[in-house]
């Protein structure tokens, strides 16, 4: 017997994905009989009848053709995890990071038991509880009183055990007054917050949490890692999976990195959450060269646009609050020498307003050495932006002359980070943007 | 404690968790009652105007089909056997709904899936518990004492007890994966009311069509419950009620083998 609390050997989770039933999200009886009796008269059908054929006949120019139905599958396997194995020792704390679709959510619900294998096998060596989401079965009707019984045993609590733990809760959801009054007039910060302390005060051996950091305010998402990293200094086993990968480097020492349902990588926790930043499906170079709607005389252009860390390797999106470099290749007919360029990219946010400006000129270097092929690297030395995503305007004129101007040229996508090193974690409600500042206290 | 999870393997604990999670089957109807009296506005008459209303309507029936010779007062006669129906087709249209009802948590939470239907037919017996006093109250004002045979009703909730659990089990597994049955169900209850002896007894039927007539489960209890409650009128029919119980027996094995085949797969497709 191996010492490892969770061993997961080769698991698959596999799941049949149905060609016709694209576009309706339930099977229904009346399709399955409708189709059973299609395969019955579509023998004795000639092509004047048009019968609704779902999806797949749809799109087949000889609908009533059997052979040519036929080459098209009826339904598809779909592997969302295969061949997953990996050991967790008592009282590790491992992130699992992944992409949508890596097969994060599918791994959980399979440890929690929520469905089942399709091959290999797990083996659990304690108490599990898993958080998916905050608040499941909560009901608005009730009272903050009564939620917190019905989610304690929705989450594995008994009833006497909820009891000697209630007024924990209770004073660290911070809801006293509001005990008595059904949820639904909770405020949706109280309610997360009630939600959250239930969950918070499970005792198992092996806790599973899925991105139940995503909600809630700033100040009690803090309060949520210090009483996770409390859960995990206690000895107990937790598997954390998270999109902030601020929370995620706070939190673990190991993780766990998935893609198409296999482990890329597993280990420590910088070195994976580096590896998922180089893995990301979203381009680390965008290309320029043929975009039509640009303006300027064309003597120099951009034709693609890159974005680095710290060591110069190319990386799709920069961790707030690392450094990072932002290179702007081009094409020039210029004489290779020093030239007048004014350059500047500019950040719109998701809701359009204007970020920033990042500009030459002003930054007092206006003077820069032109070549017949080369790169402007502009350099962070710590990402100021939030996570998220900016649509950059792209401008650059040599010698008062513009050469290249495109709107929406390229994209810029943040990760989040750690920005101060404290672990705290911002909402994207406090802005676009994060300053390095101090705070200090004067007598007067 | 060590769990395995492996392909096909969920068997072995199941009837252990079961217990291991009674205390979340409680607390699940409780929450059922509890928001099903908190929302209606009228809260416990709704679960009395509903037999009620339809109690009357049977009488009318009766009245105007001059059908009332049995000696036993119209609104007892009907009320007998429209309780333990109405406990039936509330507790199976709640059952095949259950599930869906609660796909949040069946898709986020492990627990015995079984809970939850068993759950909404406990929530169904409670409501007809207290539509039993509506009967009380109809036996004091018509001054009608029921005999020794009342005693019997005690079984008789059990054998309605299970054949809703049977029923609703299979409907709630099936309708899981094919969501019709939610238009299907309703008819099912609503056919059913005219095929169950409430405004007639199953006696005053031809025999030639009685054995037909008691492939319904419902017909050999539905009589029964009126047999204990109204004195023992009209005489017991031990065929029908032995049908009621070999159906039932049947429907509950086929409810539970049915939906521990399927609950597997419910994470995955609701």
């Amino acid at each position: 017997m191996s010492s490892a609390i969770i061993s997961v050997e080769n698991l698959g989770k596999c799941y049949r994905i149905r060609h016709q039933a694209e576009g309706r999200r339930y099977v229904a009886l009346r399709d399955v009989i409708a189709e059973k009796a299609k395969g019955v008269f579509g023998k004795l059908k000639f092509g004047k009848q048009k019968t609704e054929m779902g999806n797949a006949g749809a799109q087949n120019p000889f609908p009533l053709s059997k052979s040519l139905l036929s080459t098209l599958p009826a339904s598809e396997d779909f592997w969302a995890l295969k061949d997953v194995s990996f050991e967790v020792k008592q009282g590790e704390v491992v992130g699992i990071i992944g992409r949508n679709g890596a097969g994060k959510s599918t791994l959980l619900k399979v440890l929690s038991q929520i469905t089942e294998p399709s091959e290999g096998r797990v083996t659990l060596r304690g108490r599990v509880a898993s958080l998916l989401e905050v608040g499941t079965g909560f009901h608005p009707e009730l009272t903050g009183r009564e939620n917190i019984f019905l989610n304690g045993a929705i989450l594995g609590m008994t009833r006497a055990e909820i009891k000697r733990k209630f007024d924990e809760i209770v004073a660290f959801a911070e809801v006293e007054k509001f005990l008595d009054t059904p949820v639904k007039r909770y405020s949706s910060g109280m309610y997360v917050r009630l939600a959250f302390a239930v969950a918070a005060h499970l005792e198992p051996e092996i806790l599973i949490v899925d991105e139940v950091l995503a909600v809630g305010d700033a100040e009690f998402q803090k309060k949520c890692l210090g009483k996770m990293s409390e859960v995990a200094k206690g000895g107990r086993t937790v598997l954390f999976v998270s999109h902030q990968m601020a929370a995620v480097q706070r939190l673990c020492s190991r993780g766990i990195l998935l893609t198409k349902g296999g482990v890329v990588i597993d280990g420590n926790v910088e070195a994976v959450i580096q590896k998922y930043l180089n893995t990301a499906d979203t381009m680390a170079v965008t290309l320029l060269r043929d975009r039509k709607d640009r303006k300027g005389n064309g003597r120099l252009r951009f034709h693609a646009v890159s974005m680095h860390d710290a060591l110069g390797n190319e990386v799709p999106s920069p961790l707030c609050g690392k450094a990072a470099s932002l290179r702007l290749h081009y094409d020039s007919d210029y004489p290779s020498e020093v030239h007048d360029v004014d350059m500047a990219f500019k950040l719109r946010n998701e809701s359009g307003g204007t970020v920033t400006t990042f500009a030459n000129i002003p930054a007092g270097q206006g003077r820069l050495a032109l070549h017949k092929r080369g790169y402007f690297e502009c350099m962070w030395p710590k990402t100021v932006l939030r996570s998220g995503s900016f649509v950059c305007a792209l401008y650059c004129a040599v010698d008062g002359e513009v050469c290249d101007w495109m709107q929406d040229a390229f994209t810029i996508t943040v990760e989040d980070g750690d920005f101060y090193g404290t672990g705290a974690l911002l909402s994207r409600e406090h802005g676009d943007v994060l300053c390095e500042h101090q705070w200090l206290s004067h007598s007067a | 404690m060590e769990l395995i999870l492996e392909h096909g393997r969920s068997e072995r604990n199941y009837w252990r968790d079961l217990w291991r999670f009674r205390e979340l089957f409680y607390i699940l109807a409780w929450r059922d009652l509890t928001v099903r009296y908190k929302q209606t506005a009228i809260g416990v008459a709704w679960a009395l105007l509903k037999p009620g209303l339809t109690m009357l309507v049977f009488v009318g029936f009766r009245k105007i089909t001059k059908m009332s010779v049995t000696g036993v007062p119209d609104p007892i006669f009907v009320l007998a056997a429209l309780l333990p129906w109405m406990f039936f087709s509330t507790a199976l249209a709640e059952a095949a709904n259950s599930l869906i009802g609660n796909a949040n948590l069946i898709s986020k939470v492990y627990f015995p899936r079984i809970i939850i239907p068993a759950g909404a037919v406990v929530t169904s017996l409670v409501d007809f518990l207290i539509t039993l006093s509506l009967l009380a109250v109809l036996l004091v004002w018509y001054q009608f004492l029921p005999g020794w045979q009342i005693i019997m009703l005690v079984p008789l909730v059990l054998l309605t007890f299970a054949l809703s659990v049977g029923t609703g089990l299979l409907l709630a597994s099936l309708n899981v994966k094919y969501r019709d049955f939610r238009y299907i169900v309703p008819f099912i209850v609503q056919f059913g009311l005219f095929v169950s002896p409430i405004a007639i007894s199953a006696a005053d039927l031809p025999e030639r069509w009685r054995f037909l007539y008691s492939l319904n489960p419902m017909v050999g209890i539905i009589d029964a419950f009126r047999w204990a409650i109204c004195r023992g009128t009209p005489p017991l029919d031990f065929t029908a009620l032995a049908m009621s119980v070999i159906i039932t027996a049947v429907f509950l094995m086929l409810g539970i083998w049915f939906f521990r085949r399927t609950e597997k797969t419910f994470a995955d497709v609701i």
